[in-house]
């Protein structure tokens, strides 16, 4: 159903769609009211609140893979997660083909449209259920595939397309390696022909090779049914590869939005430069020395005032402590969260 | 090939796991030296057995029914590999300290982390307890934690990832050991801490000259801090040699693929390139050499005999029979 | 079920001596039960003085207590009896903690702060002093002692299925139902459910012994079954009236206790082993 929606497949990264938004995020907050026990109930001060995700806006279009970047607490899977309909915001829209995702129903036909992959492929698995019952059921579950024995080939059909054998339909994952389970993982997220995929650190947990292969599969994917990609990540050089454009989170919100090659060649915002140069580059000749970022990540229960970066920042000045930046145009189609931008680059 | 001047030369270690009747030979006839004041890497996948190498090196499997089955492991004059228990707690800890890659579970959560550390030096350096306290600053402060003695009383809990790993160095370090087994140490940190502790890790072996060996799955961590680095595969050591040589040259199809297969060094817009088919089951390991099944290479030479390690230029070694042949 | 009977499935079985071992006696156990009583040809509760304490022979493989009754006849006749309330006085209690543990931690929130609120009240108190209070009020009865253990036994596995549920519910593959849009009710029924469920079963091996014992206790203080239907905490109770003169009238009901509590024990300890899926 996807790939007769399609207009444009994108055949090379470079090309990006221009068809109009198809997920559009506005000013998204998410919060989180800490756990506390009956004595700190009973004392009668309001609970502390985590703002795991700050005021955060973002829009992608259809075939597109939007890269979310970030260092663990940045928020980047809490994002994801309300995108995917697992948390409700506390704030903020999300609009789907230019209407709020409300519209499109209840909570069962959103998922037709959004699907998520998650990272640990040792626990996204029903451990008792053999693939053909994951996939049969996510095929039931919503109508497709037919009857029976058309169900039965519609699964093996989507094995195929992950680039698994049907004949492992009626194994149980624990058979399978953390790459299989991966694939399988996708498979069931194709099955209901989503427009959108949150890949939440899909790769993160499996060997370098494996990684490359399940890249190859979702660059495959796209390129064949026009799918759009929240990819979230923490291996920069992973993200850069697949997406065409990438933001990059920390503490709760986006600090810099460009162009993935744009992000990599001129990074703009203090962060986004001491994260890359502190990438282990894979060239012994080309041994970076400098000291990179000093400090800790702040506590999120208690962010800095002003700037969320001006504890760790090398340039920072009495006015970024004051004053909390805005996320303004730097070039068009790179935005960056810093008041001296201009000056440091 | 061991030099009079290695720290350590472990030469033809072989390591088995027996659960559930079924042998599995981790380590299957590994050798290789660490000299003085070098970083050594030992890279590979998940299931290559470079963990099973370093914790048979102070025989430390936490339970799990491992052996060393055979092999030399000379350090300082002596074969651990034959060392009584005793003898062995003796060393580690003392002469090798080891750390692991979980910060979070490493340390013991009922304990403040001066405790931690006092409990090292008093045991292998005899210090009392004022002593012992005031070593115990000084080696966090060297290791980069902040307010080092107000944090002495503090909790594991109460400490980020990161620093647990540095409080973790500093008990390494506590008894100046003269090698720091440093095992996927900063696979589970975000990479702006994995950069903090590496560097750590390169500064603390240029202040007191101790040799590390770096267990990782990243080259890029290779490529940044070791000196020279072993490659392995299912079991057994594919190629050795300095770490520029093995970048600049890579002298084994499974280094190539390896190298190949990074994004960073794949275009945008073009495929990545993954190594084909899976790692061996390592209870029952291919015949021959055991990258012939996934060897765009291989020839029946290779499924028929085990190869060993030979030098491709000085200081390189590699165990592909076809390295001449293929120009690699 | 196709996965039931997959080559992975009987491997694990072969290996599982506990299970194997429990089923055997199980199956004993079973066949003594259900099948005894029609090849037995001595009345059990027929009185007989002229044959009263006979030591255990040929004619009487247990003996005779000091009614003249057969003992192994008796024995045998019991079993049916106490397996079967020992059954339903497990099982009931099984299906409703399991139900109230589902949904309490799945829920959360309120639900599940009122529910467990609850489990903690019923919980301090003990629970034979719980059993007896209402059996002892509304009087000894089958139906009573099904209520009774009804009333107070479920906590145990609501506790348990609980745990379990809160554990599961973190899992990826509950998180990935939830955004493939499956109702809450598939979720529970088919991805929570079973995967929670081991425990509780393992446990309500566990508890079959226990209730045996507690049933039986119940029948030696007198609220149990009546006599003169024969129940083993009741034989035992008599034998204690003659034990010096016939030790057989307390020790086969005796021995027939441990018989079950062993074979459950094993069956608990092989399905533990053999239900966990390998991750």
């Amino acid at each position: 159903m996807s790939a007769a929606l399609v207009t444009t497949n994108p055949a090379s990264p470079n090309a990006v769609p221009q068809a109009d938004a198809l997920l559009e995020i506005r000013h998204l907050s998410k919060s989180f009211a800490e756990n506390r026990n009956m004595l700190q109930f009973a004392s009668g001060r309001p609970a502390r609140v985590l703002q795991a995700v700050r005021d955060v806006s973002l829009s992608v279009r259809p075939g597109e893979t939007l890269g979310v970047v970030g260092e663990s607490g940045c928020g980047k899977s809490t994002l994801g997660r309300c995108i995917a309909g697992l948390y409700e915001p506390s704030a903020g829209d999300v609009l789907w083909q230019g209407r709020p995702l409300s519209a499109i129903g209840n909570r069962r036909a959103a998922s037709r449209q959004i699907q998520m992959i998650f990272q640990d492929p040792y626990s996204s698995l029903n451990p008792r259920m053999t693939l053909q019952q994951t996939l049969s059921e996510a095929l039931k579950a919503h109508g497709l595939g037919g009857s029976g024995k058309q169900r039965i080939e519609r699964v093996e059909e989507l094995l195929l397309t992950v680039g698994l054998p049907p004949r492992l339909k009626d194994r149980l994952p624990h058979a399978l390696s953390g790459g299989q389970r991966q694939r399988v993982s996708i498979a069931r997220a194709l099955a209901l022909e989503p427009r959108l995929i949150v890949a939440d650190e899909p790769v993160s947990a499996l060997d370098a090779s494996v990684q490359a292969q399940i890249i190859n599969l979702f660059e495959e994917l796209r390129d064949k049914f026009g799918i759009a990609f929240i990819f979230i990540a923490h291996d920069l050089n992973v993200v850069r590869h697949i997406s065409h454009r990438i933001a990059v989170m920390y503490l709760g919100e986006v600090v810099e939005l460009a162009e993935a090659d744009a992000l990599f060649e001129t990074p703009r915002h203090p962060y986004t430069k001491a994260l890359l140069s502190a990438i282990p580059w894979p060239d012994p000749e080309h041994r970076v020395t400098s000291t990179g970022l000093e400090g800790e990540l702040p506590d999120p229960l208690n962010p800095p005032a002003g700037c969320s970066f001006s504890t760790r920042c090398c340039w920072v000045e009495a006015a970024c402590q004051a004053q909390h930046p805005t996320l303004d145009t730097f070039d068009p189609g790179h935005l960056v969260r810093c008041r001296r931008m201009r000056e440091i680059n | 090939m061991s030099t009079a001047t290695s720290l350590m030369t472990v030469d033809g270690l072989v390591t088995r796991f027996n659960g559930h009747g079924a042998a599995v030979t981790a380590v299957d006839g590994v050798s290789f030296d660490i000299r003085p004041g070098e970083i050594f890497g030992l890279v590979g996948e998940s299931g290559c057995g470079k963990s099973a190498t370093c914790r048979s090196l102070i025989r430390l499997f936490g339970g799990a029914p491992a052996e060393v089955a055979g092999g030399s492991i000379l350090f300082d004059g002596l074969d651990l590999a034959t060392l009584n228990d005793r003898r062995m707690e003796d060393i580690r800890g003392a002469r090798i300290a080891m750390i692991f890659q979980d910060p979070m579970t490493a340390l013991n959560p009922t304990m403040s982390i001066g405790e931690q550390i006092c409990e090292g030096l008093r045991r292998h350096r005899g210090l009392g307890r004022r002593a012992a306290r005031e070593e115990a600053v000084a080696l966090l402060a060297s290791v980069g934690v902040t307010s080092p003695g107000s944090r002495l009383n503090a909790y594991p809990h109460q400490f980020s990832g990161g620093m647990r790993q540095r409080v973790l160095i500093a008990i390494a370090l506590a008894c100046r050991p003269k090698l720091l087994i440093a095992d996927e140490p900063t696979t589970a940190l975000d990479v702006t801490i994995q950069d903090q502790i590496l560097k750590l890790i390169l500064r603390l072996r240029d202040d007191s000259g101790m040799s590390v060996l770096l267990v990782t799955h990243d080259l890029g961590v290779v490529a940044q801090t070791c000196d020279r680095v072993a490659v392995m595969y299912a079991g057994r050591i594919a190629e050795m040699g300095e770490t520029r040589q093995i970048f600049r040259r890579p002298a084994h199809p499974y280094t190539r693929a390896l190298l190949d297969a990074l994004p960073a060094h794949a275009g945008r817009g073009t495929k990545l390139k993954p190594i084909g088919g899976e790692p061996p089951n390592l209870a029952a390991p291919p015949v021959g050499c055991r990258f012939h099944p996934r060897c765009a290479h291989a020839i029946d030479r290779c499924r028929q005999s085990l190869p060993d390690l030979h030098a491709v230029e000085p200081g390189h070694e590699s165990a592909c029979l076809r390295v001449e042949e293929l120009g690699l | 079920m196709m996965a039931w009977l997959s080559p992975d499935t009987r491997a694990r079985f072969r290996r599982n001596r506990s299970l194997q071992v429990g089923l055997i006696l199980l199956v004993v156990l079973l066949a003594i039960t259900f099948g005894g009583p029609l090849l037995l040809t001595t009345d059990p509760i027929a009185v007989d003085f002229g044959q009263a304490l006979l030591p255990p022979s040929a004619s009487n493989w247990f003996g005779t207590d000091d009614l003249g009754r057969d003992v192994f006849t008796r024995v045998v006749t019991a079993a049916q009896i106490d397996l079967q309330i020992a059954i339903m006085c497990v099982l009931l209690p099984f299906l409703i903690g399991t139900a109230v543990g589902l949904v309490s931690g799945y829920i959360g929130g309120k639900t599940d702060i009122v529910l467990m609120r609850l489990v903690d009240i019923l919980w301090a108190f003990p629970f034979y002093v719980l059993v007896i209070a209402i059996v002892g009020s509304l009087g000894p009865s089958i139906a009573n002692m099904y209520l009774a253990f009804t009333l107070v036994a479920w906590i145990s596995f609501a506790r348990i299925v609980r745990g379990e549920v809160l554990l599961i519910k973190r899992m990826e593959y509950v998180q990935a139902a939830k955004v493939l849009g499956y109702s809450h009710l598939r979720i529970i029924l088919r991805h929570v459910l079973p995967n929670a469920i081991t425990p509780a079963i393992v446990f309500m091996m566990a508890d079959v012994v226990l209730t045996i014992l507690a049933v039986t206790s119940l029948g030696f203080l007198g609220l149990g079954i009546q006599p003169p239907t024969p129940e083993w905490g009741v034989m035992i109770a008599e034998g204690r009236n003659f034990i010096f003169d016939g030790w057989w009238g307390s020790l086969f009901p005796g021995l027939a206790i441990v018989y079950v509590g062993v074979t459950f024990a094993l069956l608990g300890d092989g399905l533990d082993d053999f239900l966990r899926p390998k991750a």
